[in-house]
């Protein structure tokens, strides 16, 4: 894991056909502790399983589940890019 | 809670009794699960006398209604959609000598967010200390669904995992390691279609294994207490046992109170920690007797 390279992505930020890991969780509180129950926990792997035309909200592949997130809220969700061939 | 340290010998009772209807412990044809479902007579909600309190937890939309209804022979409303089960449906069966009491909770993806859902399951299990918790997991989603079954191991070790869904598992091409899993997880894991009525026996041998303390659980304990967390939550057990004399899993809350749990916070300010007298459970309409409606 190269962290120090590069400032870390936002999860409302993953394109459509990109895979990811969850690196950390920005949002405190009873927002971070519901994301985290949801399956959004660091090292798992997240994909966009459902984009939305109007950008806002989108779905999201999370532990085999599919979680539907508002922008501000993927945005509290820290990821890092899985690389091809990786 | 203390670290458990496992002994070599657990370790490989826990894996002969992979799976619980082999009767491990030598209970003879009594015990032997094909005979399990004979064994069964569903009681509705004609509850009686009791000797053992079952709850029955879960995300949502994994069947446990399916599974309650298989046991108590009642016609709960099955649907295919979350938060469909409110409050919670209580029902009995009995089990070979054994009277049961079945409480089906309502569907919730943790025991430590505030949904009212998520309080109801969790105030049963943490403050009425069910006999037995079963737990059912999505064997299409055994990830995501084993986090809540983590919680509740953390609260009591005597759960039985049923695994339901795994014809859905199966179209799906998704394997699942029974036995691994009953490994990693020391309690019983009995992979299940409930809606086929596949492993409902199973799930009554294991129920009734683990009623009866006959399981050597092991369960996973976490371990990552730093030593400030560990002073805070000393800090508090002691204050929180005399404030709520016989309150169960004191430290658990203290954990909760830490993490900010609001709805912890709240209960302990108004005193109703742990008051669950007041929760009447739903009792499906047409079976309500007429001095129950009013």
């Amino acid at each position: 894991m190269t962290t120090s390279a590069h400032t870390p992505e936002r999860l409302d930020q993953l394109p459509m056909d990109a895979a990811a890991r969850i690196s950390g969780l920005t949002v405190e509180g009873e927002e971070r502790r519901r994301l985290m129950d949801l399956g959004f926990l660091p090292g798992t792997s997240v994909s966009v399983e459902m984009g939305n035309p109007l950008g806002d909200p989108r779905a999201y592949r999370v532990m085999g589940g599919v979680v539907a997130l508002r922008r501000e809220q993927a945005n509290g969700i820290l990821i890092e890019r899985e690389e091809d061939g990786q | 809670m203390k670290p458990q340290m496992q002994s070599p010998s657990e370790e490989v009772r826990s894996e002969k009794t992979n799976a619980p209807l082999q009767a491990a412990h030598g209970g003879g044809c009594a015990s032997c699960a094909v005979h399990s479902l004979s064994q069964l007579r569903r009681m509705g909600v004609d509850l009686g006398r009791c000797d053992f309190v079952v709850a029955l937890a879960g995300n949502p939309n994994t069947g446990k209604s399916t599974i309650f209804n298989a046991l108590t022979g009642l016609r709960q409303h099955v649907g295919n959609w979350p938060g469909k089960t409110v409050g919670r449906m209580e029902g009995g069966y009995r089990f070979g000598e054994t009277a049961y009491k079945i409480v089906d909770l309502p569907g919730t993806y943790s025991l430590v967010s505030s949904s009212h859902h998520e309080e109801v399951a969790r105030d049963f299990i943490l403050f009425a200390q069910p006999d037995v918790t079963v737990v059912v997991v999505d064997a299409t989603r055994v990830e995501r669904n084993l986090i809540l079954a983590l919680q509740v191991l953390e609260i009591t070790d005597r759960v039985v995992v049923a695994l339901n869904l795994m014809d859905e598992a199966r179209r799906h091409g998704i394997g699942v390691d029974v036995r691994a899993l009953q490994r990693d997880l020391g309690v019983p894991v009995v992979p299940m279609a409930a809606r086929r009525g596949e492993g409902i026996r199973e799930l009554l041998a294991a129920i009734d294994e683990v009623a009866h303390a006959r399981f050597p659980a092991s369960p996973p304990r976490v371990n990552h207490r730093d030593a400030q967390l560990e002073s805070a939550v000393e800090a508090l057990v002691p204050q929180l046992e005399e404030l709520f004399p016989g309150l169960p899993s004191a430290r658990w809350v203290a954990m909760r109170l830490l993490d900010g749990d609001h709805s912890i916070v709240d209960a302990i300010r108004n005193g109703t920690l742990g008051d669950i007298e007041g929760m009447e459970p739903n009792v499906m309409p047409d079976l309500r007797r007429p001095s129950e409606t009013n």
